[in-house]
């Protein structure tokens, strides 16, 4: 391993402070016994234990994973037909035009999304609530399991699928048995992705949802108007936590499946 | 293989056909890959697809595996029309030349595979699944992944799949490919071996003319999209129908001249106050009409001193000398400046070699050593 110089250490040590020092004055505060957020009493867990009885925080964060499971589970089911589309479909009428508008919503501001889907929901009659929430962010996300899933599909070995028909299957099965659990890694990235980008959204979720269905981050946002209160620090805490596990569990997927490819091209040789 | 001497299904005309193209025409785009291609295949021949990259050859084995849909005129298989039968409804299977081994599956899954999409029991499949890890010597390798194969391993896996079916057909496409030169040759044998023990029909494309020959029953020749000529081994080494057949297979010497027939011989004229050449030829020519003598190195004979008996005697001098070790190759210079390739044996010590550079020597050969080309 190379040593870094002095001015690449440096500049290490700024960008690390600059990203995660604010993060880290919130965790500590979070296990901090006092009720005045700035001021430090002693270590605690006591907000933790006052979060638990929070019957409005928790249903918050159950209508949260909800959204965030349905959600990333149609929107890996959608990304991966189109990606399956965009790589396999060759060079079909308005290609471009279909892979352009799929990865549209990557540069879209949220607020627009948002607001356009509000706007469709009233005029469909459609009732603000879960199922809202749900389609948002099934739409949000789509594009980024899209991109992951068509990735692994370009260097994915075409002639595996002609023999998968040419051993008898139809070309759904030669999917379902062959190209499905090659590329599972990659959906399985995808999934993590999408499940951790409908956790933190905030802008679009406050949008299109109805007051039955608050989830966490408006939840959040709307007691930090009122003032910021230990128990919030308490929640982000756990927030922080389960989105780091979420990239870094998709990241080692990826990594490992990388890694296992390159072994096998370099075992093919 | 003292079968084969008598297996000649192409000159029996009561025989049927298992493969019939007739008129098969495909184009990609402008492209023509396949130009109104004639051809029969029978049943338990090897057959072998030759030519250079693009000829043409990799597609006409993906129009029979049904990968590609011709653009005109019919492919018919053991008598059914093959247009719009998609590659699962064939009873023909591919090796395809990466292998295409399922990663995630092992040795013996692989070779399931096929055999799961079709009604048999977990019992059969189990039973046939052995039959080929055996008929392979792969039986030690069941439980195996394919990454964790040699790639001659990996090879022998995917021909068991392809057989695994028993397709009336089977396609290898460039199936020795990725292997060295040493297993190549073992692996060509154990391939002619299974081909004879499971009768099954074998379609080969390879771009080694070495490899066409050793296999196959019969070789056809492809240039653009054209069959050149379709033959047994022998005959396409021995009577090439053209120039283009006799230099794709082998090394030849090619004498450019003018031609008189008299009773099925050719007296050819090649250089000016040079004594003609004869050979004896099926073709016709007509007189003064222009000719090429194809002769193989091996059957020029290389001299110090004038032989009395041969037919056809021309001198010329040595420019090069090509020591392989067994053989010899001599390049010699002809009077009208073609340099002619004339292999000799070293039956003796190189030592007592007779000549060498710049030596004037006598080429010979017979009267039925060579065949006489129109182009």
């Amino acid at each position: 391993m190379k040593r870094l110089s002095w001015f690449n250490a440096t500049s290490l040590a700024f960008g690390f402070a600059f990203l995660y020092i604010p993060m880290l004055i919130l965790v500590i505060y979070s296990f901090n016994s006092s009720k005045l957020v700035t001021v430090w009493a002693g270590f605690s867990t006591k907000w933790y234990v006052e979060l638990a009885g929070n019957e409005a925080f928790l249903e918050a964060a159950w209508v949260t994973i909800k959204v965030a499971v349905i959600s990333s589970t149609l929107a890996t089911v959608l990304g991966t037909m189109a990606a399956y589309a965009m790589v396999r479909g060759g060079r079909f009428f308005g290609r471009t035009l279909f892979s352009g508008m799929v990865y549209a919503p990557l540069v879209m501001p949220e607020v627009i999304t948002g607001l356009s889907l509000l706007l469709l929901f009233i005029g469909i009659g459609m009732d603000r609530g879960v199922m809202t929430i749900v389609l948002a962010h099934t739409i949000l996300t789509m594009c980024y399991v899209s991109v992951v899933v068509s990735s692994r599909l370009v260097s994915f070995d075409r002639s595996l699928e002609e023999a998968a028909l040419d051993l008898g299957c139809t070309p759904f099965d030669a999917f379902r048995s062959v190209t499905l659990p090659i590329i599972a890694p990659a959906v399985i990235a995808g999934w993590l992705l999408a499940f951790t980008l409908s956790l933190d959204d905030l802008v679009i979720a406050s949008f299109v949802s109805g007051p039955s269905s608050t989830t966490l981050p408006i939840k959040i946002f709307s007691s930090v108007r009122l003032g910021v209160s230990p128990e919030i620090n308490a929640l982000s805490t756990i927030m922080i936590g389960i989105v780091t596990i979420g990239v870094i569990v998709a990241s080692l997927v990826t990594k490992r499946s990388v890694a296992m490819r390159a072994k096998q091209e370099r075992d093919a040789e | 293989m003292t079968d084969n001497l008598e297996f000649t299904p192409w000159a029996d005309p009561s025989q049927k056909p298992l493969i019939r193209f007739e008129n098969v025409t495909k184009k990609f785009g402008d492209f023509t890959a396949i130009d109104n291609l004639t051809l029969d295949i029978y049943e338990k021949e090897f057959f072998a697809l030759l030519g250079p990259s693009g000829c043409g050859k990799t597609t006409l084995m993906r129009l029979l595996g049904g990968f590609e849909q011709v653009t005109s005129g019919t492919i018919t298989i053991a008598g059914q029309d093959m247009a719009n039968i998609p590659p699962n409804k064939r009873a023909v299977n591919m090796m395809f030349q990466s292998y295409a081994l399922f990663p995630h599956l092992t040795v013996a899954a692989n070779i399931a595979f096929g055999l799961k999409r079709d009604d048999l029991s977990a019992a059969d499949i189990d039973a046939r699944v052995d039959e080929m890890l055996t008929l392979v010597q792969l039986k030690q390798y069941a439980k195996r992944k394919p990454h964790q194969l040699s790639g001659g391993q990996r090879q022998r896996v995917a021909l068991a799949r392809s057989l695994a079916k028993a397709p009336k057909l089977l396609l290898l496409d460039e199936p020795l490919g990725a292997l060295d030169k040493k297993l190549r040759t073992e692996t060509q044998f154990e391939l002619m071996d299974i081909q004879e023990k499971t009768g099954t029909t074998f379609v080969i494309v390879t771009h080694d003319q070495e490899e066409a020959m050793t296999v196959a029953s019969r070789v056809a020749v492809m240039n653009h999209g054209v069959m050149i000529q379709v033959d047994t081994p022998d005959r396409i080494y021995e009577n090439p129908s053209s120039s283009y057949v006799a230099d794709f297979i082998g090394d030849v010497n090619l004498i450019n001249g003018t031609a008189r027939v008299v009773d099925g011989v050719v007296t050819m004229s090649w250089a000016e106050g040079q004594p003609k050449l004869s050979a004896k030829s099926a073709l016709d020519f007509a007189a003064d009409a222009a000719c090429i003598l194809a002769i193989r190195p091996e059957k020029v004979n290389i001299s110090s001193t004038k032989p009395g008996s041969a037919h056809n005697v021309v001198r010329g001098k040595i420019l090069d000398i090509a020591y392989l070790g067994n053989i010899s190759t001599y390049h010699v210079q002809i009077a009208d400046g073609t340099i002619i390739k004339a292999q000799s044996a070293n039956n003796r010590r190189l030592a007592r070699r007779p000549f060498t550079w710049e030596d004037k020597v006598y080429l010979s050969w017979t009267d039925t050593a060579g065949v006489v080309l129109a182009e």
